[in-house]
């Protein structure tokens, strides 16, 4: 009896290897916890039928092209298309026999904090069904959680890779920028984006990130890779980590979270590590501001690509503007619209200076802070999300409510640098995420801090109510 | 700042091909006179000499060897696409 709920991918393989199951075993035990939790969570949008082989599972959030297997990405527009290539993350999967279970719901065009923006229905937190996963790749995070996936690929603009995890309770990189290929992923905010793991280990998370990581010749933003280490040490003796007082003391984190982020940072003293205080005085301040002006510009000009003429869906019109016109009304939702339109305001004549100008500056000084504090440390603790997973439909309305979401994810991300969310423990019977951020490139000192801590925090990543 | 007026809504959605329905345009004008009220805090920094970023890493001009690559066939090309006509796109008169 394989119990997906616990299995980690690094002793599915081990399983495999031994040949103590089989591949078509393992991919039917996922299928099978799929049809009997899915429905209540909606995690995926796609389910796929077992390809063959003798590798581990793998879901990926639904903005990953993937050939042959519908790639929506959250929205209407792109509902009926399928690509007629892979991206280049789901090509390396293939390579190394990692076999699809299915596409994971996420906020549409991954702009969102809770997947209530996706154009096919909200995915649920498998904690509490009545509260969101997180977003955008709140369906990956669903499915890890739930056991409905060993691990799962997201992606990540402004904190949707780590919030979701975060929220879910399980493992989630943000890669530093250009170590993995966006080539046949839905582009969102180009400066910004990034694919990376989600996993219910530090260890899993670190194994995926290796399979995934590396220049591609096909995005032209990518850069050769450190060789990925596999952590294994239990100890933090000689690592820095520095608490940004600005991360942490932000207006908006619940005691709870704060408390369970507290005791983890004392963890991390009590394993070998020196901890100090530290400031980000803007990069806090002004980076949601910064980033809800780039990412919006960003994704102004990637959308202007859904004219109906190419792919996608196609409304009637007299004439050709009038068919783009009525293609953009009837296929994107109201999110994407708003984003649009703000980052075309921002661009527009006479404002371009006072807007997306002035953000590029402030993105310059969020980027020499971090630098700065970087001298002295090694890692920068702070919560992930201010809050635990809230309930369905408390920030429908209120886009800036559901902006301020991302706060502390999002001055790493206008950074370029790599963060780590992983569970730190519970808060009214919810995860709580702890965010480790390092300079570029610094993925093997995540791994190795997160994996201590992960070892010494002993979290357990099933959620309550599936316990037996 | 930042009190958007219905006809810049009306403008912006132009510029960027949107339709909007009457509701949508009320919606967003409210909204994103929020939304632009928050962001242009970034105007309150003094940012005299700082160079803007536009991409976090450091690297410039990647080139790639000049040599010929399969691509995509016609039909693949076309695969997804809402009308084709032999191997054009077509679309409705401009």
């Amino acid at each position: 009896m394989i119990d997906t709920l616990r299995l980690t991918a690094e002793e599915a393989k081990r399983l495999l290897d031994a040949r103590e199951i089989s591949g078509a075993e393992l991919f039917a035990a996922y299928r099978a916890a799929i049809d009997e939790r899915d429905p209540e969570l909606h995690a995926y949008l796609a389910v796929c039928d077992d390809p063959g082989g003798d590798g581990i599972p793998i879901a990926m959030k639904d903005v990953i092209g993937t050939k042959g297997v519908a790639t929506t990405a959250g929205s209407k527009i792109l509902e009926s298309y399928v690509p007629v290539y892979d991206s280049t993350v789901a090509a390396r999967c293939a390579k190394h026999g990692l076999r699809l279970l299915g596409k994971t719901n996420t906020d549409e065009f991954a702009m969102g904090s809770s997947t209530e923006n996706s154009a096919f229905g909200p995915s649920h937190n498998p904690w509490d069904p009545t509260r969101v996963p997180g977003g955008s790749g709140g369906g990956s995070a669903a499915a890890v959680a739930a056991g409905l996936a060993p691990w799962a690929l997201g992606s990540d603009t402004g904190g949707s890779i780590k919030q979701p995890a975060a929220l879910c309770g399980n493992v989630g990189l943000r890669p530093t920028y250009g170590t993995v290929s966006r080539y046949g992923v839905v582009a969102f905010a180009s400066s910004l984006d990034q694919v990376g793991p989600v996993a219910r280990t530090v260890r899993d998370c670190a194994y995926l990130y290796s399979i995934i990581a590396g220049r591609d010749e096909n995005d032209t933003t990518t850069v050769d890779v450190p060789a990925v280490e596999v952590p294994a040490a239990e100890d933090l003796q000689g690592v820095r980590v520095g608490v940004p007082r600005e991360l942490n003391e932000a207006k908006g984190i619940e005691s709870g979270v704060r408390e369970r982020v507290w005791q983890a940072v004392a963890l991390a003293e009590s394993l070998g590590a020196s901890v100090d205080e530290c400031s980000l005085p803007r990069s806090v301040d002004y980076g949601l501001a910064c980033y809800y002006l780039i990412a919006p510009a960003e994704a102004s000009s990637n959308l202007a690509r859904y004219d109906g003429v190419r792919y996608g869906l196609r409304s009637q019109g007299d004439d050709f503007r009038a068919m783009v016109m009525a293609s953009r009304h009837d296929g994107l939702g109201d999110e994407p619209k708003r984003r649009i339109m703000l980052g075309t305001y921002a661009l527009s004549a006479g404002y371009y200076d006072a807007f997306y100008g002035k953000a590029q500056q402030v993105r310059t000084v969020i980027k020499r802070e971090h630098d700065e504090a970087f001298e002295r440390f090694d890692v920068l603790v702070s919560p992930t999300s201010p809050t635990v997973a809230f309930p369905l439909g408390a920030k429908a309305d209120n886009p800036l409510a559901m902006y301020l979401s991302d706060l502390l994810t999002i001055p790493s991300c206008m950074a370029g640098l790599p963060g780590l969310s992983i569970p730190c423990g519970l808060s009214e019977g919810l995860p709580v995420g702890l965010q480790l951020v390092g300079p570029q490139f610094s993925e093997n000192t995540l791994f190795r801090t997160g994996h201590a801590l992960e070892r010494a925090l002993g979290f357990d990543p099933v959620p309550t109510r599936y316990r037996t | 700042m930042a009190e958007i007026t219905r006809d810049e809504v009306l403008h912006v959605a132009r510029l960027a091909r949107l339709e909007l329905t009457d509701n949508e345009v009320a919606r967003f004008q409210e909204q994103l006179s929020d939304i632009l009220g928050a962001v242009s805090k970034v105007s309150e920094l003094d940012l005299s000499g700082v160079p803007p970023t536009a991409h976090p890493l450091d690297i410039q001009n990647a080139w790639a060897d000049d040599v010929p690559r399969p691509c995509l066939s016609l039909d693949e090309v076309f695969a997804n696409a809402p009308d084709r006509d032999d191997d054009l796109f077509r679309v409705p008169p401009t």
